[in-house]
């Protein structure tokens, strides 16, 4: 049996490598095959037929498209994310270290969202059909279909313009004491939080119903176990697997929600790198952001099929 | 499947008054975007307040913009912007999402394993990723925005198509259609359509949701709309200097967004259960 999980896993392992196979070439493709000679639109002024040629033969831009491609990705594997078009500094240097700043919101939001989310979700399913619980679904379907940028501008609106406790749409630098740091990530963290939390709320809730319209649950409350007490005790331990599915889901909701908040608080990380590389049409840039973008997301998602399997007694 | 009186399917097809309200609000959407042209007040490109994110007056019934235009004709034509890109998009998406999806139910084999295989791994590119490299690659006219908010949107159209096409094809009256010797475009429209139509409807509204809320989210980025035209997420990316004053420039144009996204999700969260549940 142990072997047969195995298999699983190694199945959805193979499958998300694939996957991030078909992306690569996907994200290589759309920017590859713009239209516009890639040396001529470097040297600008200076394109002379003669320099032209030789810059195209010094990147390899005369190859068909598909050695380029792998030539990209074996860069790619080693840990060479090519040079930057606009100021020629290699992109790993200017990705480093806005990867940690990206990855430390990312990891800032994961602590305070996950606590939220699974406490209202867990409580709104325990509580289905008060009051309660419909002001929480319906807060969770107003943020999922609302876009993010109006989270992140009624954050700014409520803290910072009506109530004045934190500063606007800046990102200082300079941080030298721990009120600072809290100052100048609340509203990156709270915007995100918001975002991550709705889509967790929502799963987590379902995942907890789920398990309480078993028979087994209903059992328990026959048996005169309190509302409460039939779900913690009896309905949650089963609930694990779908819930840890669900945090891992929603957490992917991370990635977009990176983009807008990262460049409309002005935040040093690596998507407002690569928005700003979209303007500059920084294509090297463009395409190592969204491969890393990609690897985020796909490991999520894995992780959240994972973890179902793991979860699932019927497989072990 | 449950037995239905006459009297029940009849009362399946109103509606509750959510639904309702819901309908009312993207019907008015839908007006105001097919009429900006005839009922704005100003033109939307005439500097009409000399003053900069005017506040709302009876002159300017939602205040004046970064440039000191009329807020509320430039949001009159922004509808036309969000509702028509996204419609056309959600339309092409769900066409070519439904019309694939039912095909690879139908005839299975290699042909389903590719295409599901080929179109999942698109579906696990992030959306708003796709729509930054393509704006980088080809640039965003509004023909390109629609055509990659449709690529973008049909990959989950056409998991979901497929799934409930799979459910209907082992019916056995798609077996009599086979016996009979019928094509696969007759069993694919005669009989497996009519049978999800419901459903597909339903997705469509949330697609369309989807599409909304992500070119929006380009525009308020200055990837997705380009000027003279503004689409609502395009108001709201070039008036974000007056959000420090609360000025609702900034302000409007999110809240209608948010009216139509919301008013969708209403809509089909209280459609009739006869429409929207028909397969179950």
């Amino acid at each position: 049996m142990r072997t047969f999980v195995l298999n699983l896993i190694a199945h959805r392992l193979l499958i998300a490598g694939l996957t991030l196979l078909i992306v690569s070439f996907a994200v290589f493709f759309a920017t590859a095959m713009l239209p516009g000679d890639t040396a001529t639109i470097l040297l600008g002024q200076a394109a002379t037929p003669e320099a032209v040629a030789g810059l195209r033969a010094a990147m390899h831009l005369d190859e068909p498209a598909v050695f380029r491609f792998f030539r990209w990705l074996a860069g790619l594997a080693q840990g060479d994310l090519g040079t930057s078009y606009v100021n020629n500094v290699a992109v790993a240097d200017l990705i480093g270290g806005r990867f940690v700043n990206t990855m430390r919101l990312a990891g800032i939001t994961t602590l305070i969202a996950v606590p939220v989310a699974l406490t209202l979700g867990i409580t709104a399913a325990m509580f289905r059909g008060s009051l309660y619980d419909r002001i929480v679904t319906i807060l969770t379907i107003g943020v999922i279909s609302v876009p993010e940028f109006m989270i992140a501008t009624s954050a700014v609106l409520v803290f910072s313009v009506y109530l004045k406790w934190l500063p606007a749409l800046s990102f200082a630098n300079e941080v030298t004491s721990f009120w600072q740091v809290l100052k100048v990530y609340a509203m990156p963290v709270i915007t995100l939080a918001f975002v991550v939390s709705a889509q967790m709320i929502r799963m987590t809730r379902a995942a907890v119903i789920d398990t309480i319209n078993t028979p087994y649950v209903e059992a328990a409350l026959l048996k005169g176990a309190s509302r409460p007490r039939a779900v913690l005790y009896h309905a949650l331990p089963n609930a694990v697997g779908p819930i840890a599915n669900a945090i891992a889901l929603s957490l992917s909701y991370l990635v977009g929600g990176v983009i807008i908040v990262e460049t409309i608080f002005n935040y040093p990380g690596v998507a407002k790198l690569m928005v700003d590389g979209v303007s500059t049409r920084d294509l090297p840039l463009i395409q190592s952001c969204a491969i890393i973008f990609c690897i985020g997301y796909l490991a999520l998602i894995t992780l959240a099929d994972i973890v179902a399997i793991l979860a699932n007694p019927r497989l072990r | 499947m449950t037995l239905s009186t006459p009297f029940s399917s009849k009362v399946s097809y109103s509606f509750s008054w959510v639904g309702m309200v819901g309908l009312a609000i993207i019907v008015f959407w839908a007006v105001i975007a097919l009429a900006a042209p005839h009922i704005i007040p100003y033109p939307i490109g005439e500097i009409v307040d000399e003053d900069y994110f005017g506040p709302m007056s009876s002159k300017l019934l939602l205040g004046s913009d970064y440039l000191g235009r009329d807020m509320l004709s430039r949001l009159m034509m922004g509808a036309r912007y969000t509702v028509g890109i996204s419609l056309a998009a959600v339309c092409i998406a769900c066409f070519t999402g439904t019309a694939l999806g039912m095909a690879a139910a139908v005839i299975g084999g290699w042909f389903d394993t590719i295409l599901s295989r080929f179109l999942d791994a698109l579906n696990s590119i992030p959306s708003k990723l796709s729509g930054l490299v393509v704006a980088a690659a080809i640039g965003s006219s509004i023909n390109v925005l629609i055509v990659m908010l449709a690529v973008i949107y049909t990959p989950g159209a056409y998991r979901f198509a497929r799934a409930l096409a799979v459910n209907v094809n082992t019916m056995d009256y798609i077996t009599v259609a086979r016996t009979r010797g019928e094509s696969i475009l007759y069993i694919i429209f005669s009989e497996i359509l009519p049978n999800i139509i419901g459903p597909l409807l339903a997705d469509f509204g949330i697609r369309f949701v989807f599409i909304t809320l992500l070119l929006s989210g380009l525009s308020f980025l200055g990837l997705g709309v380009q000027p003279p035209y503004a689409d609502w997420g395009a108001l709201v990316h070039e008036n974000i200097s007056g959000l420090p004053f609360g000025a609702p420039a900034v302000i409007v144009p999110s809240l209608a967004i948010a009216s139509l996204t919301i008013s969708v999700n209403l809509l089909i969260d209280n459609l009739p259960k006869k429409i929207r549940d028909r397969s179950a």
